[in-house]
């Protein structure tokens, strides 16, 4: 029997590849340069699902192509020109926010349908009936980052330390900051960094610390984060740390001290150590490819390709459409969809673009991920 | 004498080609885009070539003819790109017709680049080689932390600014134009490659005639020996300033026209990187060599576009390429062969040489 | 105490960009070449420490001997390759080939060792000196840094000052064609200054990330232009300049974030070293060379 079955997914798996010849599937990301970690891991776990659902041999199938665009605009829209150059029919936008925002313009305009893993600054949608997010908007980050912290009563005075060039960090901390007073928060420290002074932190963490912050709240991603948390352990500084989906990652960097992050929170739609079989079962891949565990980035890489099979299954788009009419099937679908994957169950889109899904409280226990509700 | 006149007429013959394969580029590329033969991915680096051609050509204005190293040049770009982008949006709902409104939005950003670069100039001119070049660094990353922490909005009231946090309290129906270091969104793309191609004429022009005039000379001749060029009464920084502030603003104006062809700008994008691409357009097309400063700009942009399908080397590849074309370029047999071959091009390999 | 508290956290991160400085001013001071390559040379080798130590297990001392040893291979290779041809190129065909080598050295780090960022383990542990009951802390690490700082210092400066090699080094930093007609191999001597900077870079890594423990393989670039502009603010060419310059910087910088804005630190960084050029326009304790006519 089970021979049987091997028999027609192969027979199957034939034919898919004989009859309908696959979608084409292309994103810019930083494949190189300072931002290429983030880029790597959509590109990685895109890849993994377009393997896995190519494999499958159902109806729908992928060629996946990614290109770089090293964190900038204007490469971002060179790397979008080549891929439509390449034929491109569905588009997976650009893995960050600033130049996702130069090649959604570029998606909006040459009705090439768009949905991004992970650039999540408002601009990114916003007046494009065309692009949609996987991961959350920022504003949505900040403001539920400050209600969550209000309403579990984790702490009244609040620092937070937040990155003054990048798009993404500002994003939250403005609506966070903007959010916080209303719900009874008090936020006593405001202090920033940029690229050029990203390694020492202890003026930011003394001010905290002198004004009596109980927690901290940590927009950012992982890297810069890990360096706080060393260095406030160094002064002897342990207040409640808080942190966004950025922060995801911090428990697999080779060599990170574990106990460091002992007790941080964040709000995280995605979890490497959940239980949930689909997964382990794309953590394990990933782990056996690439010999690391996928972050937040990859997770996400990964249930944009799902998403977008799901789609043009219920749309029934064929590959031999143009990307023109590919577009406004997905708009209709996307719109409508329900879709589960490893980010999140239940995920649904508005009109404008934004997802909705639950994020997740977690917080870091014997270094690992525990629920927090 | 007569060596004179005849060098005179390899200068005008060397204009004379500069403009033409200009003009040429521009009719060949124009037709191959309109007839469609030409790919989207050069369709969409026609306009950024031509901004990064003003900006070689402006930078080797300091670099090439007035003799100074500036590694902060990208800061110029920066200062025209924001005024300019800046002044397009408030004219948008004014000026409905798009290349007047470009028009104006570089002329703006060309004059502020001009005031950043005179005030800038004033203080660093006074100073020499290395230190000057790390001084020009210095400005280029003050420009970026700033308008990393500037806020420009518009309401019915008028423009406001603030620096550090949005303090703007707009009124309703206001816009925030610059918002820090989120830079300028939601930009109409209204830079196209004709406007791009008159200004990389008239950056030709402008920089021609200042090199071919008694200002030119002047330059010339502090470059080559300050010292003399002072006892003779030449006024040193006046020269220097003045070619400091010509570049800036064609910088400006460059910047701005490269911002307009795309929906977003960040500060960030202008930084020490961006400078040193400049600055090897310059050194790659040869000082003082503005055909070549034009031609290694469009060459440079183009190469890690060819690299995409080596994909993960790609940008590995650039540096092997750069530094293999250093090293082919300062070869003195390569050299010596090139001159045999190209007439023209001996009197440019003879500056060179005593350059060095 | 708590302005104390800044001024040792200035001092730890003045330190790092005062070993780093060391490198540059050095290949500077002898070679004349901005060797914009140097923060990659850092980061190559921080991660040649950190394999050594985190993955194969061996003791630090050794690790950063290693480093060194690669480092300086990797200097000397990179000096016959990129920069010897261009001996008699102008200056600023040489500073274009050190960013290649930049460029090439970051995208290679990329491919061999992922862009993904590794957490150094300290050379030294991450522990602290508490004084005044614990009021005022110094780490190790600083205290490590500044004193191979001292000890890179003295045994430079000896070496310039006191052997043949270093004379033949400053002979050829004061002009090149004499040194030559005095039988001194410039080529060498100049060969030989870039293996030492190189090896200096390595030391310069493991402490780099000793203090700041994110390895990645633009770890060394902004380092590198903050401690290039620590040896231009000290007075590029000088031993002492780089190390009073990077002590300077950290200061400055860490004071600018507390009292000034933790968001314009940078530029008032930038607008203090612009001040001091100004004023000094050789840096704190560089040579002023007066002109001959």
């Amino acid at each position: 029997m089970k021979k049987i079955f091997v028999c027609t997914a192969l027979v199957l798996a034939l034919a898919g590849s004989a009859f309908g010849a696959p979608f084409k599937l292309g994103g810019t990301a930083p494949l190189t340069g300072g931002a290429a970690i983030y880029g790597m891991a959509a590109r990685n776990g895109a890849q993994i699902a377009v393997d896995e659902i190519n494999a499958a041999g159902g109806d729908i199938t992928f060629e996946l192509r990614y290109e770089d665009d090293t964190h900038d605009a204007e490469k971002a829209v060179n790397a979008y020109n080549a891929l439509k150059d390449w034929g491109m029919q569905v588009s997976l936008g650009s893995v960050t926010s600033k130049p996702c925002e130069a090649t959604a313009a570029e998606n909006f305009a040459d009705r090439i349908f768009a949905l991004t893993p992970s650039a999540s600054s408002a601009a990114v949608t916003e007046g494009k009936d065309n692009v949609f997010q996987m991961c959350f908007v920022d504003p949505n980050q900040g403001s539920a980052s400050a209600q969550y912290i209000a309403e579990k009563k984790l702490a009244t005075k609040v620092a937070v330390i937040w990155k003054n060039d990048d798009v993404y960090s500002k994003g939250i901390r403005d609506t966070f900051i903007e959010k916080a007073p209303t719900l009874g928060l008090e936020i006593v420290s405001d202090m920033t960094f940029a690229d050029g002074n990203d390694t020492d932190f202890s003026v930011q963490l003394t001010d905290a610390q002198t004004k009596g912050a109980e927690l901290v709240f940590l927009p950012m991603y992982y890297q810069p984060a890990s360096l706080i948390l060393a260095q406030a352990q160094g002064m002897g500084y342990a207040p409640k740390w808080f942190g966004v989906d950025g922060m995801d990652g911090i428990l697999t960097m080779e060599g990170f001290d574990k106990s460091l992050a002992e007790g941080v929170m964040l709000l995280t739609p995605f979890n490497a150590d959940s239980t949930d079989p689909k997964t382990v079962a794309f953590v394990a891949e990933y782990k056996k490819r690439f010999n690391e565990v996928p972050n937040q980035f990859a997770a996400d890489g990964y249930d944009c390709v799902y998403a977008f099979k799901q789609a043009l299954e219920n749309a029934k788009a064929n590959p031999d459409q143009d990307a023109d009419e590919i577009c406004p099937l997905l708009i209709e679908q996307f719109t409508t969809m329900v879709f589960n994957g490893v980010t999140g169950e239940n995920v649904r889109w508005s009109a404008n673009g934004e997802v909705t899904k639950d994020p997740k409280g977690m917080v870091i226990q014997n270094g690992a991920y525990v629920g927090l509700d | 004498m007569r060596r004179l006149i005849n060098l005179k007429r390899v200068e005008a013959r060397r204009i004379y080609l500069t403009y033409f394969v200009v003009i040429a580029a521009y009719v060949i590329c124009q037709t191959m885009s309109s007839t469609k033969m030409m790919s989207s991915s050069m369709r969409g680096m026609l306009v950024p070539i031509c901004a990064y051609m003003v900006m070689a050509v402006s930078l080797n204005l300091v670099v090439g003819i007035s003799g100074e190293l500036s590694l902060g040049h990208a800061g110029f770009m920066s200062v025209g790109a924001f005024s300019g982008v800046a002044t397009a949006i408030l004219l948008q709902n004014l000026l409905p017709f798009a290349p007047v409104r470009l028009a104006i939005a570089m002329i703006s950003g060309a004059v502020f680049a001009a005031l950043a670069g005179f005030l800038i100039g004033i203080p660093v001119l006074r100073l020499k080689g290395d230190y000057l070049a790390i001084v020009t660094l210095a400005f280029g990353e003050i420009i970026k932390s700033i308008l990393n922490n500037f806020y420009l909005g518009v309401d019915s009231a008028g423009l406001h600014f603030s620096m550090l946090s949005d303090t703007t309290r707009l009124l309703p129906g206001g816009q925030l134009i610059i918002r820090g270091p989120m830079g300028i969104s939601r930009i109409m793309k209204i830079a196209t490659f004709p406007a791009g191609f008159i200004l990389v004429m008239i950056a030709l022009a402008i920089v021609f005639n200042l090199v071919n005039s008694r200002f030119g000379r002047g330059f010339m001749a502090i470059r080559d020996d300050r010292i003399a060029a002072e006892s003779i009464g030449l006024d040193v920084t006046k020269f220097k300033l003045t070619a400091f502030v010509m570049s800036a603003a064609l910088a400006g104006a460059a910047g701005c026209l490269f911002s307009l062809n795309y929906s977003t700008i960040v500060a960030n994008k202008f930084d020490f990187n961006t400078s040193i691409l400049i600055l090897v357009f310059v050194v790659l097309g040869g000082q003082g060599n503005m055909l070549g400063s034009i031609i290694a700009a469009a060459a440079l942009t183009i190469l890690p576009e060819k690299l995409r399908e080596f994909s993960d080397y790609r940008m590995l590849l650039y540096a092997v390429i750069l530094i293999m074309t250093m090293l082919i370029t300062n070869n003195d047999n390569i050299k010596a062969f090139f001159q045999n071959i190209l007439p023209g091009s001996k009197a440019k390999f003879q500056k060179e040489e005593s350059d060095a | 105490m708590v302005f104390l508290n800044f001024f040792i956290s200035g001092i730890s991160l003045g330190s790092i960009y005062a070993i780093i400085a060391l490198g540059y001013t050095m290949v500077y001071g002898i070679a004349k070449m901005l060797n914009f390559a140097h923060g990659d040379v850092i980061m190559v080798g921080a991660y040649v420490c950190f394999y050594a130590v985190a993955r194969y297990e061996l003791p630090p001392v050794l690790g950063v001997l290693i480093a060194m040893l690669l480092c300086t291979f990797l200097g000397i290779i990179v000096e016959r390759l990129a920069y010897k041809p261009l001996r008699q190129a102008p200056s600023l065909a040489v500073l274009i080939t050190a960013i290649g080598v930049s460029y090439f050295l970051q995208n290679a780090a990329l491919l061999l060792w992922s862009s993904n960022p590794k957490v150094f383990p300290s050379i030294i542990g991450r522990g602290a000196y508490k004084l005044f009951d614990g009021a005022l802390s110094v780490s190790h690490v600083t205290v490590l840094t500044i004193v191979t700082c001292l000890l890179i210092m003295i045994v430079l400066s000896l070496f310039i000052n006191k052997t043949r090699l270093g004379k033949a080094m400053r002979a050829c930093s004061e002009d090149k064609s004499a040194a030559q007609l005095m039988g001194i191999n410039v080529n060498a001597t100049i060969s030989l200054t870039f293996a030492i900077g190189s090896g200096l870079a390595a030391v310069a890594g493991a402490l780099l990330c000793s203090a700041y423990p994110t390895l990645m393989p633009t770890t060394g670039s902004l380092p590198g232009i903050k401690a290039f502009t620590a040896a231009v603010f000290g007075g590029i060419g000088s031993i002492p300049g780089a190390f009073l310059g990077g002590l300077m910087l950290g200061v400055i910088e860490i004071f600018a974030k507390a009292y000034i804005s933790s968001q314009l630190s940078d530029a008032v960084v930038f607008a203090v070293l612009i001040i001091v050029l100004l004023v000094k326009p050789a840096g704190l304790l560089g040579k002023q060379v007066t002109e001959k006519v």
